[in-house]
């Protein structure tokens, strides 16, 4: 256990049928996703660091105090539910001052500090409204700064984005990331999409059946997956790179910059995203414009359900899925050198 | 609807309509006629007059009309807190003790209303609870008879309520007592209302276990109408039927406005 961890846990809950054991660190201010499929233990995990679960055994220790037998309501904790649960017979406003209010803070000291988190969320607007006449995204930040307005030392989010349509999915995300950057205390999401991991993450605990199978930062586990799940949910290739137009210039760890051609239009910080089956593989360089083309060597070969997961290594490591019968007419072998085409039009762009 | 064809359908409205104008609402208006007839040995009644009503808003049948109010108004109160707080403190609990109590709780509703004056009769009749005689007996009998109906109320209402609202109370720092007072009462106030609304109407039409029980002094509008259509006297118990129904109407809009406004926030 690191002395200076802003959180420490190791959590055992035995049931029935069921046993979680999971170790969980955190730094200061870092956000740590627990990704995992249904049933695997994730909310399991996230409701007994809150109490809410008794631990069989193992400790909860939040910046040093041990809080393994605090009663839920006097842990130093912010929790979001995956419904987000505001209370609908209280305005937006009174939902973010319950938590000062809980703590003593007189009734319009409370409200001034709600009213303050509500702007600084650009909900300022919204302060009046009940909760029923909350759009999905604007309920999610009010229940966010609920959270945030007990000042809290462990924020822990339940499938934060969940309950949100796949449009307004995409904004909440990276707005969540902006609000997440500015808590400094430790983060835990349970999540079971992995965009969110990497997106929202720094680091990703993989849980499958109550027991970590892998941790590490987002970009190594989609990189070197260790178990199907692993390699299914991560189905990915995701960079992060600088954008100036349809050209992002992606930082790769070992290597210099490489262009990646998108095809909207984005500028600054983004991330870069395309599913492994995007990728074509060629023995020549291929022709055509908005075109992506990358010289790599093969360097793995695996079989994934009906497809062929080619793992390649060059200036751009990525996957590509193709089928069998391609990867035959192609006569390729792990240590050829190719080219690897994706099309802009493949490629998702988003602010980092 | 079940019912395909229209005409079939045009068929069903209408025998429906006529049995429920026959059943329901034909004799409510003979009530309200028979309440203003000066006699009635036709089809219609043979002249109007407001002396029934007059009768029935005096005297006696306002003394009576009065007992009522404070009999249901004690009876659904009563009821609410003891039937509510029941709701509340099985509320989560699962396996015998919670079956066992569920059980009692709504015994009252199996058993018939006579079965419960009886029983409250033959229990009070002798110390150290001698409460025959006095208005306590009926108040006792009313809220039996009408707690079954606040708890399962109250505790349909929370069964459906999301659990974990609670929780994010408690996540929030809020002790369990802050929990209940700031949380839970207050989303549960539309089912309380709506308890105690249910509880209002049936304490008002109460007759059944009222008429073994009660003293002279303490005597509801229904065993008033009772007496007075047992010895023929149809027309001032239709009056007074009136002003049974008037008073209920008002009981239920008050509680309806209360409740309304609690789910609205």
């Amino acid at each position: 256990m690191r002395p200076d961890a802003a959180l420490s846990a190791r959590l055992v809950v035995e049931r029935a049928g069921f046993r979680l054991d999971a170790g969980l660190e955190a730094d200061p201010g870092e956000v740590v996703a627990l990704l995992g499929p249904n049933g695997a233990g994730k909310s399991t995990a996230l409701r007994a660091l809150a109490g809410l679960v008794p631990l069989s055994s193992g400790h909860v220790t939040v910046e040093g105090t041990d809080l393994t037998t605090t009663p839920t309501e006097h842990r130093p904790i912010g929790m979001v539910f995956q419904d987000y649960l505001l209370f609908g017979h209280m305005s937006a406003l009174d939902n973010v001052a319950f938590g000062p209010r809980c703590q003593g803070v007189g009734r319009a000291r409370a409200r001034a500090l709600a009213a303050d988190l509500l702007d600084r969320f650009g909900l300022s607007d919204q302060a009046r409204l009940r909760p029923r006449e909350l759009s999905g995204g604007q309920a999610q930040r009010v229940a966010l700064a609920r959270a945030l307005a007990a000042r809290p030392r462990l924020l822990l989010l339940d499938e934060p984005l969940a309950a949100l349509d796949a449009h307004t999915r995409v904004a909440v995300r990276s707005r969540l990331r902006g609000d997440l950057a500015d808590f400094d205390g430790a983060t835990v999401l349970v999540t079971h999409d992995p965009l969110d991991a990497m997106v929202l993450a720094d680091r990703v605990t993989v849980i499958e059946n109550g027991a970590v199978v892998q941790q590490g930062r987002p970009a190594d586990i989609a990189r070197r997956p260790r178990t199907a799940y692993v390699a299914r949910l991560v189905g990915l290739n995701l960079y992060r790179g600088v954008a100036s137009g349809t050209r992002v210039e992606v930082r790769v760890a070992d290597g210099g910059p490489v262009e990646v051609t998108i095809a909207e239009r984005r500028y600054g910080d983004v991330f870069v995203a395309f599913a492994p089956r995007a990728v074509a593989l060629y023995r020549e360089r291929p022709g055509g414009s908005p075109r992506n083309a990358w010289p790599a060597r093969i360097d793995g070969v695996e079989r994934f359900g009906d497809q062929v997961r080619v793992h390649l290594d060059g200036d751009l490591p990525l996957s590509a899925d193709v089928t069998p019968a391609a990867l035959a007419e192609l006569g390729l072998g792990v240590g050829d050198r190719i080219w690897a085409g994706v099309k802009a039009m493949e490629i998702a762009a988003y602010q980092a | 609807m079940l019912v395909w064809t229209r005409t079939s359908r045009s068929v069903l409205v209408v025998l429906f309509v006529v049995v429920f104008g026959v059943i329901v609402v034909a004799p409510l208006a003979v009530i309200g006629l028979a309440a203003v007839a000066a006699s009635w040995r036709g089809v219609l009644p043979g002249g109007l007059t407001g002396a029934h009503l007059a009768a029935a808003t005096g005297g006696d049948a306002l003394a009576s009309a009065l007992v009522s109010v404070q009999t249901a108004l004690i009876a659904s109160a009563g009821s609410v807190l003891l039937g509510g707080w029941a709701a509340f403190a099985l509320h989560g609990s699962r396996g015998r003790i919670r079956r066992l109590a569920d059980g009692l709780l709504h015994l009252p509703m199996a058993v018939p209303s006579v079965v419960v004056g009886l029983g409250l009769l033959v229990a009070f009749s002798h110390p150290p609870l001698l409460l025959n005689g006095t208005r306590w007996i009926v108040l006792i009998a009313h809220l039996v008879l009408v707690l079954p109906f606040s708890y399962s109320t109250v505790s349909a209402a929370l069964e459906r309520a999301d659990p974990d609202i609670a929780l994010v109370a408690a996540c929030l720092g809020a002790s369990p007592a802050r929990v209940l007072l700031t949380v839970r009462l207050p989303l549960a106030l539309p089912a309380l209302a709506a308890s105690a609304g249910l509880a209002l109407a049936l304490s008002m039409g109460e007759l059944g276990a009222t008429i073994m029980l009660y003293p002279p002094d303490w005597r509801t509008l229904p065993v008033g109408i009772f007496a007075q259509s047992d010895r023929g006297a149809l027309f001032a118990a239709s009056a007074s039927t009136v002003v049974l129904l008037g008073l209920t109407l008002v009981g239920l809009l008050a509680l309806n406005s209360v409740r309304t406004r609690a789910a609205e926030r």
